[in-house]
């Protein structure tokens, strides 16, 4: 089995990359992800990752160099954060939309303004529906195993997706954490060199990106949607797969002391392993506290979800961003809808939390549990709140 | 055959890497000279294009005027596409997972995906030295969407956001120098051509893919839609365009210019905007205004040649 070291999250991403002997990098460096491409950097210029590495000028031209050298064949890479996410998003849409696996590590950051280097789910939740899947990562192990998973996932000829490993900046990107890094051999073993069916090749030329009118647009986005969806089954077979090779297995979300739970806490993210104290606090005080952790954000798991939160009577959503003047945050909007057509549905209460990092320790945690039973007993319907806004 | 003047259909190669079937207006220069790049780049090339008339027209799914690998990402990027393309087959390559043989990366756009939008994509295209041609085909505004003026309109045209009004009489700046700018990158070959001179034209696009290297050739494609001229003279008015000095054609080579049309005398520009219903408008004194600048500009680059050693 691999070793057990304890390294910065962002070195274990790069080391995985690294692994996963990717043949094209581009990125551009913006806090909180330059430790990822500053290590990947130093692999290439000492001959530890034959690669290309494309110091580009921007965050758009990072993507665009990797749908490049995807078209072409090349297993590629690139990482951002904020605001950079952002500037790279119109050729986000596209690369998913030409189905170029690019796997993308974002340190999830705020967005401007007022500008924050901090870390919430702001950015990524910019791109909800660029068509990518989407993990959630809460520790470094995850980051690590997830960027292999997603080469193998993305890549498969059934899915042919890019995929975002998401991991909350600084909080895990800069962490030192013990890591079971994953041998060369078991990596070969799990993921396969990347051969995809079509690429630019003169030898077999074929039109990639091409003008579409009215008359097939819709038949185009119908074909993006089903084939985000139908990834599900080769996303549960990969994490099966890395799973029996390392013993280390995923779901679309996990479940922490969900037995007999009235009240669910739902998170995503880093912010997991904090609720998971807090829940063991209340559950040692007697109350039936549970965690859902959504691992899993594109393709949303309604299935998993709607099965894991049908026996609580409340849900209680941490989000970390927020849709002014809307439904509050995209995580509990979400799950509402998720929701709606059931016969029996637990109250959503909604709480916006951490935002640029703002701290949300375990009392943080008891605290908005508390206020949604008390809203609950005056008989009101939970809405979404602001989080420890100081007054 | 470099200074050729005369146009022999038996001398150009056969094969076509854009096809017949697209739908690009009568007498389209850009059209043209997209196809006379592909037949002197050769079959084993990869083209990029730019979001553009050119990419419109030439695939409207399911159909494609493209016989050879191409890829349309977005406006502004073909030069970072086309950077991610070079660099994938190179990585391939060099790991032995595809055979070892030159493929040319192509990269084509128009005026405003080179000289406005997709210039910060080019300039670190260029500065970071991918083995590559960069193609862009000036029809001096945004013709695509409807004739919008952009940085490489030239003084005084008429453009749907330039209008000649009452007070404001047109475009008010200098056509922007994307050549000199690509120039300035210190590549090892930058050029100016048109397909009025399809011999010099084919010259230049495999001298540019054949130099190990990031290569820039400006292409002036006139516009019959958008410059209000007569379809049948879009080859003549390239020819005005040079022969007036409007648009000289040369060669920057390592940093050496060379003029590859140097008619001993320009001919007035007058010559050149009487044909077009852009510059309709313009009044003499405007008309000597340019002609000024005009002939500055030449002395200019006459200049650079002689600094450089180019002659």
């Amino acid at each position: 089995m691999g070793k057990r070291v304890g390294m910065e999250v962002s070195i274990a991403a790069s080391e995985a990359v690294r692994l996963a002997n990717v043949d094209v990098i581009a990125a551009y460096p913006i806090t909180p992800q330059t430790h990822i491409v500053e290590h990947l950097s130093e692999f290439v210029n000492n001959g530890e990752l034959d690669a290309e590495f494309v110091p580009v000028e921007s965050e758009h031209s990072a993507m665009s160099v990797c749908s490049g050298s995807q078209a072409v064949g090349a297993r590629s890479f690139t990482c951002t954060s904020s605001q950079g996410l952002i500037l790279m998003s119109e050729i986000v849409y596209c690369t998913a939309a030409m189905r170029l696996p690019v796997i993308m590590v974002l340190a999830n950051r705020s967005l401007s303004n007022p500008i924050s280097i901090w870390n919430d789910h702001t950015d990524v939740m910019s791109i909800r529906d660029c068509g990518w899947i989407q993990y959630f990562a809460e520790n470094g192990q995850d980051v690590f195993d997830h960027v292999l998973i997603s080469y193998r996932v993305g890549e498969d000829r059934d899915v042919m997706l890019p995929v975002i490993v998401n991991m909350d900046g600084f909080s895990v990107s800069h962490v030192i954490e013990p890591v079971e890094l994953v041998d060369q051999e078991t990596v070969d073993k799990f993921l396969p060199p990347y051969k995809p069916d079509i690429v630019l090749d003169p030898a077999h030329p074929v039109t990639m990106g091409a003008i579409v009118l009215p008359s097939c647009y819709t038949e185009a986005k119908k074909a993006q949607d089903e084939a985000v969806k139908a990834s599900m089954p080769t996303i549960l077979k990969g994490w099966q797969e890395f799973g029996d090779l390392t013993g280390r297995y995923y779901h679309p979300i996990e479940e922490y002391r969900t037995e007999g739970a009235e009240v669910l806490l739902v998170t995503m993210g880093g912010i997991g392993e904090t609720a998971m104290w807090a829940v063991d606090q209340m559950r040692e005080k007697g109350r039936p506290v549970g965690l859902l952790k959504m691992r899993l954000w594109r393709p949303f798991p309604f299935e998993e979800f709607r099965k894991a939160a049908s026996k609580a009577r409340m849900l209680v959503v941490v989000d970390r961003a927020i849709s002014y003047g809307g439904p509050g945050g995209p995580v509990a909007s979400e799950l509402r809808s998720a929701l709606y057509n059931e016969p029996k549905r637990p109250l959503v209460a909604n709480f916006i939390a951490g935002l640029a990092s703002r701290d949300v320790a375990p009392f943080d945690f008891i605290e908005m549990v508390d206020r949604a039973e008390g809203a609950c007993k005056k008989g009101m319907e939970p809405e979404y709140e602001i989080y420890g806004v100081r007054e | 055959m470099e200074k050729l003047n005369v146009y022999s259909a038996r001398l150009v190669p056969k094969n076509e890497n854009f096809g017949q079937g697209h739908r690009a207006c009568q007498g389209c220069a850009e059209a043209l000279a997209i196809r006379l790049a592909g037949k002197a780049v050769g079959k084993s090339v990869v083209a990029v294009s730019a979001t553009g008339c050119m990419e419109v027209v030439s695939t409207p799914f399911p159909y494609t005027s493209w016989n050879v690998p191409w890829i349309h990402v977005a406006f502004e990027n073909a030069a970072a596409v086309a950077s991610g393309a070079e660099s994938g087959l190179k990585a391939l390559m060099r790991k032995g997972r595809i055979p070892q043989r030159k493929i040319f990366v192509l990269a084509l756009a128009g005026d405003g995906g080179t000289s406005d939008i997709g210039v910060q994509a080019i300039s670190g295209a260029l500065e970071r030295g991918h083995d590559f041609l960069y193609i862009c085909t000036d029809n001096e505004a945004y013709m695509n969407t409807g004739i919008q003026r952009s940085s490489a309109t030239p003084w005084g045209a008429s453009t749907t956001t330039s209008p000649a009004g009452k007070v404001i009489p047109g475009q008010t700046t200098w056509k922007k120098n994307m050549a000199a700018i690509a120039a300035a990158h210190d590549i090892p070959y930058v050029a100016t051509a048109c397909p009025s001179y399809p011999f010099d034209l084919m010259e230049k696009v495999k001298k540019g893919s054949r130099t190990p290297g990031p290569a820039y050739i400006h292409v002036l494609a006139v516009c019959p839609t958008g410059w209000r001229s007569a379809p049948d003279l879009g080859i003549r008015l390239g020819r005005l365009a040079v022969e007036t000095g409007i648009f000289p054609l040369y060669e920057v080579i390592d940093g050496k210019y060379k003029l590859s049309v140097d008619p001993p005398q320009l001919r007035p520009v007058e010559d050149y905007f009487r044909l077009q219903g852009r510059f309709r408008h313009l009044t003499k004194d405007m008309i000597e205004k340019i002609q000024e600048r005009v002939a500055r500009e030449y002395e200019k680059l006459k200049m650079q040649e002689r600094m450089t050693g180019g002659e």
